[in-house]
């Protein structure tokens, strides 16, 4: 016992000043690293991170963090131990951001699909996920035999409730007889459960599955149902090599690495920052071959339409599920409305859950 | 040759041994583990079991944090071992919980933003109410239909989180914050706030109610004919109803003890550690307090040591990961292999490992 004390305590005291000059970066995740798709997301950029900067950076993680008193535990436990910069990467860290942001006024927090910012240690960060997701709409739009479109959804929060909105109008834009089925799970990676959600929506008829969760479960399910599939937030195309068509691929490194860069050259501050194609946070998975080359090309001409600002995949007349007007012809949303976006888009049958 | 003799009473020895010793095979089985994953098992060991408490580092903020995490689960588990005792199976004690904290942040959501002493005693009793109410629908449908009170109970766990959804998306959202789920925050609400008592200890009232339930249970077991009754039901129903013992009140007492204190432990939550109604509120304590329960031999101190140590684990398996870059699964599976050999262990409570010579069959 008093060995193991005296080791402790010893370690400890090796443990605590690394180099002056090497950045301490601590990132907690939602879900597992090994969930193919969100948190590998994030992972990934931490491993690039770590690459670009070498010795300079130390990284260190804690996986499957609860939002609440864990998340605010963990935090400050990084804190506690000389972490510089801390990435939380899941928009429910929020209330626990911005509590040990304010007794930690010395490290910088960088919340990913943040909407909380009271100190002015914290940097909001997301992806114009919406971007992509027209994308994914058109092709399903132009891909489904059925018309119908099953789409299992996480949270009724403004990033995915804009996602299915982007996907509906981009579907039924070139398929006017679509439908959309919705499933909500309540969780970000509960592979049974997006399994399950998944048969259901093949049941009901779909034959193209879109996911805003994060495990690889529907793409499976897809698979070996014979219909289609999109992936999340990464490549998932070893797990339905015919079902997957696509997936919107984040690509957080660059950013990642700026502000790091930032931190080092003593320019870091709070900010606010919303990226998309132009920035190039999302990418597109490789197309399956089974997606006609003309659609391809129809694709890749509005991914390039996006990124060059020619045109904003919520561009009006666009009417609320209720019918009441939103926005007029030609009218393109501000930043604001979707970033608060709690409705569906008219067309959408649906219930909106609340 | 070896031979398993069934002893004539469970042995006494090992029922308290086979706790500590488990932690230990633990430990070796853990060590070994992480030395496969190329991390070295001492400082793996250290950061899990040592480094919270006594670490320069962390210990002046994870030791306040280990009460924390440790409360609830104790507060629950004690319930439960109550029940478990006498053969009553609650294994929903997570929706008794959920419940709990729903009722009791709707009676602060109800009087925000009003200031008021007694706002937050009426939340204690909304909680305390609010479980025991989830607890009566197993309770009375076993008494009056027979069901089984291991399956309504484990299924109205599933009720209670789509209740939860519903209200962290509807009713109890917060209006200030449009488009995002969850309701305001009660640790910003003074007269709602479950407030550390001191600050930086971690002592907030559900520590408090933790301990007093701990005493209370103690004394009820030890003392009091309701603990006898328990005890006795649970050993011999037989007897138990020649005894007078009437099993169907008994049923409503466990599950109304057990579903009073997991809705406490869930509104003590709610009101401080948590701070919100959120989607994801319940994080899986009710269900790790069956473990506690288990592993404290269903015992009111034997379970605040259990409570003590899981959330030991749980913490220092955060520092692990941080520090040594364990991956979360390899906690997950330490965790497991305490129960796991805890109940390989109790084997040997109840069967004697005999070396016979020379005796062939």
């Amino acid at each position: 016992m008093k060995k193991l004390l005296t080791a402790a305590v010893l370690s400890a005291a090796l443990a605590t000043p690394a180099l002056a000059d090497t950045t301490k970066v601590g990132f907690i995740y939602i879900g597992p690293v090994g969930d193919f798709g969100w948190t590998a997301g994030h992972d990934r950029a931490r491993q690039e991170l770590q690459e670009h900067f070498g010795d300079a950076v130390e990284t260190s993680i804690v996986e499957n963090v609860d939002y609440g008193a864990d998340a605010e535990r963990v935090m400050t436990q990084m804190a506690l131990s000389g972490t510089d910069m801390i990435f939380a990467a899941s928009f429910g860290y929020g209330p626990d951001v911005n509590a040990v942001a304010g007794r930690f006024p010395d490290v910088a927090f960088q919340h990913a699909t943040g909407y909380i910012q009271e100190h002015d240690n914290i940097s909001l960060f997301d992806a114009r996920f919406y971007e992509g997701r027209a994308v994914l709409g058109h092709i399903a739009g132009k891909m489904t035999e059925t018309n119908t479109i099953g789409y299992i959804a996480s949270y009724p929060i403004p990033a995915v409730v804009s996602g299915i909105n982007s996907a509906y109008l981009h579907a039924k834009a070139v398929n006017p007889d679509v439908n959309f089925r919705i499933i909500w799970t309540y969780s970000w990676f509960d592979p049974a459960l997006e399994a399950d959600a998944a048969e259901t929506l093949i049941e009901q008829g779909a034959d193209v599955i879109m996911q805003h969760t994060d495990s690889t479960a529907a793409v499976r399910v897809a698979e070996d149902a014979g219909v289609m599939a999109f992936g999340q937030a990464s490549d998932m195309t070893e797990f339905g090599p015919n079902a997957h068509l696509s997936a919107i691929v984040d690509r957080w490194a660059p950013y990642y690495i700026s502000r790091v860069q930032a931190l080092k050259d003593g320019t870091w501050e709070a900010q606010n920052s919303w990226m998309g194609f132009a920035e190039g946070i999302i990418e597109m998975a490789p197309w399956n071959d089974r997606i006609p080359a003309e659609l391809q090309e129809e694709a890749d001409g509005l991914i390039a339409a996006i990124s060059a600002e020619e045109y904003h995949p919520f561009t009006g007349p666009i009417n609320r599920q209720d019918g009441t007007a939103w926005l007029a012809d030609g009218e393109v949303a501000d930043d604001g409305a979707l970033a608060t976006m709690d409705f569906f888009v008219e067309g959408i049958t649906a219930e909106f859950p609340n | 040759m070896i031979r398993l003799e069934k002893r004539k009473e469970p042995s006494k020895f090992w029922r308290i041994a086979n706790p500590f010793l488990a932690v230990v095979l633990t430990m070796i089985a853990g060590g070994i583990m992480f030395a496969m994953l190329g991390k070295d098992p001492f400082v793996a060991i250290r950061l899990i079991f040592f480094d919270p408490i006594f670490s320069e580092t962390f210990a002046s903020y994870s030791r306040p944090q280990l009460l924390i995490k440790s409360a609830p689960l104790i507060l629950i588990a004690v319930g439960l071992a109550i029940g478990f005792k006498a053969n009553v199976w609650n294994i929903g004690a997570e929706g008794q919980y959920i419940i709990g904290a729903l009722f009791g942040a709707g009676v602060a959501l109800a009087f925000f933003p009003q200031p008021g002493w007694y706002i937050f005693p009426l939340m204690v009793l909304a909680g305390a109410f609010g479980g025991f109410l989830w607890a009566m629908i197993p309770a009375i449908l076993k008494t009056r239909f027979n069901t089984n009170e291991i399956l309504v109970s484990l299924l109205l766990v599933y009720v209670a989180e789509r209740i939860l959804a519903a209200m962290a998306l509807g009713l109890m959202r917060n209006p200030d914050q449009p488009g995002f789920p969850g309701s305001r925050d009660l640790r910003r609400y003074e007269a709602a706030h479950n407030a550390e008592l001191i600050a930086n200890t971690g002592m907030h009232w559900g520590v408090v109610a933790a301990f007093i339930a701990v005493i209370f249970a103690y004394v009820i077991m030890t003392r009091h004919m309701l603990g006898f009754h328990v005890q006795l039901a649970g050993q011999a129903p037989r007897a138990a109803r020649f005894a007078g013992v009437a099993p169907a009140r008994l049923v409503v007492v466990c599950l109304g003890i057990a579903g009073a204190l997991a809705g406490l432990a869930g509104m003590f939550e709610v009101s401080g550690p948590g701070g919100q109604v959120r989607i994801e509120f319940a994080s899986g304590y009710g269900f790790t307090a069956i473990i506690v329960a288990f592993l404290g031999r269903l015992n009111p101190l034997g379970i605040v040591l259990a409570g003590f140590l899981l959330g030991l684990t749980y913490i220092g398996g955060e520092l692990g990961q941080m520090m040594l870059q364990l991956p979360g699964a390899a906690i997950q599976v330490f965790q497991g292999m305490l129960l796991f050999f805890l109940l390989a262990l109790d084997f040997q409570t109840n069967y004697r490992i005999r070396l016979t010579q020379g005796m062939r069959a």
